[in-house]
């Protein structure tokens, strides 16, 4: 296998969720090599880490991304899309610690206080990592204060705050003036299903995404 | 007394209950607060919601159980009392609706992943079954389980109530519509196969709640009934989608617009017809109207 055929068949097992040799999913792809084998070889053949992160992976889960946005596959899939991911990004975090792969930043991402519900955050959180940024996950109801103190630590990091429930979203609001009055020049994302672009707006928000892929198009954005 | 299935094969059309989580933030329910430790807390607020939907002319009331599976209540540190929330649920509900009108135990969404190995299919039908011998317990003639998204945690809650009591066993899901015009849940579950599985699995009564106002429920109930032309079919409509405005969120379709579309929905085949979030005994009212000039 050359670097091309390499790459694009480690792409593949990100897209279709082949996580390693052994697992079962996808039935089409029993017995081959997933994404934890291929990196690992990819890196073995001695394949630039920056080339098998942009050419790989994160070209692998801007196509999930997308057909999530779509419709044409659902919360399942994505999950074990990112589960491929991770695999395969596993072998790359020497590289990260070397400093020799740069992330595109950082992004900090939480269910705000009051709101326990983590699987849209998590499916943000895995396409955004999967786009290659650090990500910092502060887990579900996550007070101003525990936020605010992740912030301090990653100063130039990117907030995203995320609840489902049409209750919590009155947290939000609170939560983003409270992160706002200490660090005036933060950058600060919002989702879940409640919340709006009008919304977004009233409460002061950098920006809205209605979607994961819709996310890493606007965190990319700020960071240009 | 018939099963709600008896007396929609004999042909009646029935009228559920509106919101309960939304009608309890009103009564003063905190974010973060557990809305099932008000069953033993505040009884006396809990029936009022029951008896304002008895009052509106429901023929069915659920119960103030939603979360009250040992996952959820876990939350709250509320897990060893999945038995007596969920007794004192039921009991609420019955007082509300007397002998004659059904009660209808609310079982929702634990919140655990199968699909990433979160839990096993075996704990989660445990979990459901202990909450639905609470319910049981506490006087409920149904069960119904609902606003679920994944086909196997459906199949466990289902399974675990028809096993393990002798109620009539409900199941609705929550579907978005795609780009395409087609239904889906958040994991890729149709209605066609929602249908399929949970009339296996030993549903009587199937459908769908939440989501969704009365506009696309008339679609999801013709995809359905596409399917199975005869299962009773229970629909449990928003108010509208939710709008924010001045730290408030409101469902702004009124009752005499969800009554517009209580004969659409019907002829596309739902046979129940209720509200989830946002709706309040007066839009109970007004669709019950609708359907007393139709049976």
């Amino acid at each position: 296998m050359n670097t091309e055929e390499l790459l694009t068949k480690l792409a593949e097992c990100v897209e279709f969720g082949k996580v390693n040799k052994a697992a079962p999913f996808p039935p089409a792809m029993k017995g081959q090599d997933g994404a934890d084998e291929l990196a690992k070889l990819a890196v073995e053949m001695g394949i630039k880490p920056t080339d098998i992160l942009n050419e790989a992976l994160i070209l692998a889960m801007d196509k999930v991304g997308d057909k999530f946005t779509q419709k044409k596959i659902f919360v399942p899939q994505m999950l074990i899309a990112a589960k491929a991911m991770n695999a395969a990004m596993a072998h790359l975090v020497p590289f990260f610690k070397s400093g020799e792969v740069k992330r595109k930043g950082t992004f900090i991402i939480g269910t705000v206080a009051g709101d326990l519900h983590d699987i849209g955050k998590n499916l943000v959180a895995m396409i955004v990592e999967g786009a290659g940024w650090e990500v910092i996950d502060l887990g579900v109801d996550v007070s101003a204060a525990k936020f605010k103190k992740c912030i301090q630590d990653n100063p130039t990091a990117i907030v995203g705050l995320s609840a489902l429930l049409t209750t919590t979203m009155q947290s939000m609001q609170k939560i983003a003036a409270e992160i706002k009055a200490e660090f005036p020049d933060i950058k600060l994302i919002v989702g879940g299903a409640p919340v709006t672009d009008d919304f977004s707006k009233e409460i002061g928000a950098t920006g809205y995404s209605s979607d994961p892929q819709g996310a890493v198009t606007l965190l990319n954005s700020l960071v240009a | 007394m018939n099963t709600i299935a008896e007396k929609i094969k004999a042909g009646a059309i029935l009228i559920s209950d509106g919101a309960w989580g939304t009608f309890l933030q009103q009564m003063g329910l905190q974010p973060g607060e557990c809305p099932e430790s008000w069953n033993l807390k505040y009884p006396d607020k809990v029936l009022k919601i029951a008896q304002s939907y008895i009052d509106a002319g429901s023929d069915m009331i659920e119960t103030n159980s939603f979360g009250g599976t040992s996952f959820k209540l876990s939350n709250f540190g509320l897990q060893d009392q999945v038995f007596e929330l969920n007794k004192a649920a039921a009991e609420i509900s019955r007082k509300a609706a007397g002998p004659n009108k059904h009660v209808l135990g609310s079982i929702g969404p634990t919140g655990k992943m199968l699909v990433m190995g979160d839990v096993s299919y075996e704990q989660l039908y445990e979990a459901f079954k202990e909450q639905a011998l609470g319910l049981a317990a506490g006087g409920v003639d149904a069960i119904v389980i609902e606003t679920m998204t994944d086909l196997e945690e459906a199949k466990a809650a289902v399974s675990a109530s028809k096993e393990n009591t002798n109620c009539e066993v409900i199941c609705t899901m929550t579907f978005d519509k795609g780009p395409d015009g087609d239904f889906h849940t958040m994991m890729g579950v149709s209605p066609a196969e929602m249908v399929e599985q949970m009339v296996d699995a030993g549903a009587a009564i199937l459908g769908a709640n939440c989501g969704n106002g009365m506009e696309n429920m008339i679609g999801i109930a013709a995809e359905i009934r596409k399917t199975n032309a005869t299962i009773p079919l229970l629909i449990h409509a928003n108010a509208g989608a939710p709008v924010y405005k001045n730290g408030e969120t409101l469902f702004l379709e009124t009752p005499e617009q969800m009554a517009g579309f209580v004969n659409e929905l019907t002829s596309a085949g739902a046979n129940i017809i209720g509200g989830c979030c946002g709706t309040t005994p007066d839009h109970i009212k007004q669709m019950a109207e609708v359907v007393k000039k139709m049976n």
